[in-house]
């Protein structure tokens, strides 16, 4: 183990946590000023996040440890996935861990027991959304698990650090067929997974219309702010993940800290350009009604497939 | 042109061909669907093309153009007049819905896969290794003709199945002689036009093109 190694992992989740809210208010200011009015500012969701954390804690009446436990354990399996995934270095202590299962198998946990907790609440909105989000999560982590295993074909591993250090050694890799295919199907997937446009609105609370807001509307306070951290952060998290497979350029494969400050530099810079491009799309873009969400899903799930299929049968191996 | 750009840009010919075939599949827009058929003819045209420039065989690249032109610029623009004629804008209700559709696409390019091994076997090409990919897109044309109910659908389904064979006659046995070509590509043409006149037809007795309202037999 390298000193610069665990500096790696260390500075990935602190990363996260910290940029996760400026990411977020980089994205509403983006949006806000493409449709001409001024913004609140990138600072913005830290100051509600440090507003929120100094109110008082209260639960619902008849709510249980699901409730409770769903917050903290939301932030913290994003917190995990964070140090797993190869974000900045490949060369960290963990990275032999970071098998792609375990990384989508952590995160569905985090989506689980926010359902869980929508559901404790006893109220409408929140079984609906839990049931809408579950719908949703059976959907998306198939394609997750898909179109990764595309990349992990011609590495011959699904781990993410092999798969990333192996795109870093060989980029045309990425530009053949099942790449184009495999990240058309990621993107969707990361879409409908953080909840954004055109599969939730994270904006609304419009009651017909919402998943993932529907789960959390019983939240106050303290919980609130970690609901709101958790999801910033998977968003954050996700755009990392797409970045550092099909744009690996600058992520360090030895442990030296050069390569690591380089790494991290960049890591901001693709994820930041990466956060803005999609809120300037989203603009333009109307949320599909929720009985088109299946379609859109499916879609992606046969991108990833033929991305599999292209790899595995067009190399020839 | 270097074996490994042959290979790169053959695999990317045939990556657009069949994903043309799904989004085609997925849209239930007809100009869309229009569309991306010319967008379809032009990668097989590509395919066709670089196979030509690969072995060195002139006559393909002529075959090539032929097709570049009926697919990617006759056949659609009879389309296009067809919707411009007035009618349905919209797949409005297929007989199996499109996510059903979609996975279904899935698994018909698994089978397509499946089969394809043992010929892929015998010759192990580049352009043998992409095989199942014309197979796959004529068994989803296929799918689409039997699912959709607008006529113009229905058109498109029968040439995204014409076009899959033609790649898999390109890709398993770089083309079929000339004039078998020819004959083929003057059959869809005449298929289209009749198909075409009989869309006005329908229309003018049903005010439609649902295909499924030519029950009763009429002398």
């Amino acid at each position: 183990m390298s000193g610069a190694g665990a500096a790696a992992v260390v500075a990935q989740v602190v990363g996260v946590i910290a940029g996760a809210p400026l990411l977020a208010g980089l994205m509403r200011q983006v949006r806000a000023r493409m449709e001409g009015r001024a913004g609140a500012g990138v600072g913005q969701p830290w100051r509600d996040l440090r507003k929120l954390l100094r109110k008082e804690p209260i639960t619902a009446a008849g709510t249980g440890p699901a409730f409770r436990l769903a917050p903290l354990l939301l932030v913290d399996t994003t917190a995990v996935v964070a140090a797993l995934v190869p974000l900045a270095s490949t060369d960290t202590p963990v990275s032999d861990r970071a098998d792609l299962i375990v990384v989508v198998a952590v995160l569905a946990l985090g989506t689980v027991v926010l359902a869980l907790a929508g559901l404790d609440t006893g109220t409408a909105f929140g079984g609906m959304g839990a049931s809408r989000e579950m719908t949703v999560a059976a959907l998306v982590e198939p394609t997750i698990l898909l179109s990764v295993f595309a990349l992990s074909i011609p590495s011959g591993s699904t781990n993410l650090a092999a798969i990333v250090s192996g795109a870093v050694d060989d980029p045309a890799r990425l530009a053949s067929p099942a790449g184009l295919l495999a990240a058309a199907a990621l993107a969707v997937a990361v879409l409908a997974e953080t909840g954004r446009l055109p599969v939730d609105n994270p904006s609304t609370h419009l009651e017909l219309t919402m998943i993932h807001e529907a789960m959390t509307l019983e939240y106050s306070g303290p919980d609130l702010a970690l609901v709101e951290l958790g999801a910033q952060m998977r968003l954050t998290v996700l755009l990392g993940l797409l970045v550092s497979l099909f744009a690996p350029w600058g992520i360090a494969t030895t442990a030296s800290w050069g390569a690591l400050a380089l790494a991290l530099v960049l890591l901001a810079v693709k994820v930041t350009v990466l956060g803005a491009v999609l809120a300037a799309a989203e603009v333009f873009w109307a949320k599909v009604r929720l009985f088109r969400v299946p379609e859109l899903l499916a879609g992606s799930f046969l991108l990833a497939l033929l991305a599999v299929a292209a790899s595995f049968f067009l190399n020839g191996k | 042109m270097s074996d490994s750009a042959y290979t790169q840009l053959l695999d990317l010919a045939c990556g657009a061909f069949l994903l043309a075939a799904v989004v085609v599949l997925w849209r239930r827009d007809l100009a869309t669907a229009v569309r991306v058929f010319a967008l379809q003819g032009l990668a097989l045209a590509a395919v066709a093309a670089l196979l030509g420039a690969h072995e060195h065989r002139w006559d393909l690249l002529a075959v090539a153009a032929g097709i570049g032109v009926l697919r990617a610029w006759a056949l659609p623009a009879l389309m296009r007049r067809a919707l411009a004629a007035g009618g349905e804008a919209r797949e409005s209700q297929p007989l199996v819905n499109v996510t059903a559709s979609l996975l279904t696409a899935a698994a018909l390019t698994l089978l397509a896969y499946a089969v394809s091994r043992p010929l892929v076997a015998l010759n192990p090409t580049p352009a043998t290794r992409a095989l199942p990919v014309g197979l796959a897109v004529a068994l989803i044309g296929f799918f689409i003709l039997v699912t959709r109910r607008r006529a113009l659908s229905q058109v498109v389904g029968f040439l995204l199945l014409d076009n899959g064979i033609t790649a898999v006659a390109f890709l398993a046995a770089s083309g079929v002689p000339l004039i078998v070509e020819l004959g083929v590509s003057f059959d869809v043409l005449l298929a289209v036009l009749v198909l075409r006149i009989l869309t006005t037809r329908m229309r003018a007795v049903f005010g439609h093109t649902d295909i499924d309202d030519l029950r009763e037999l009429h002398d």
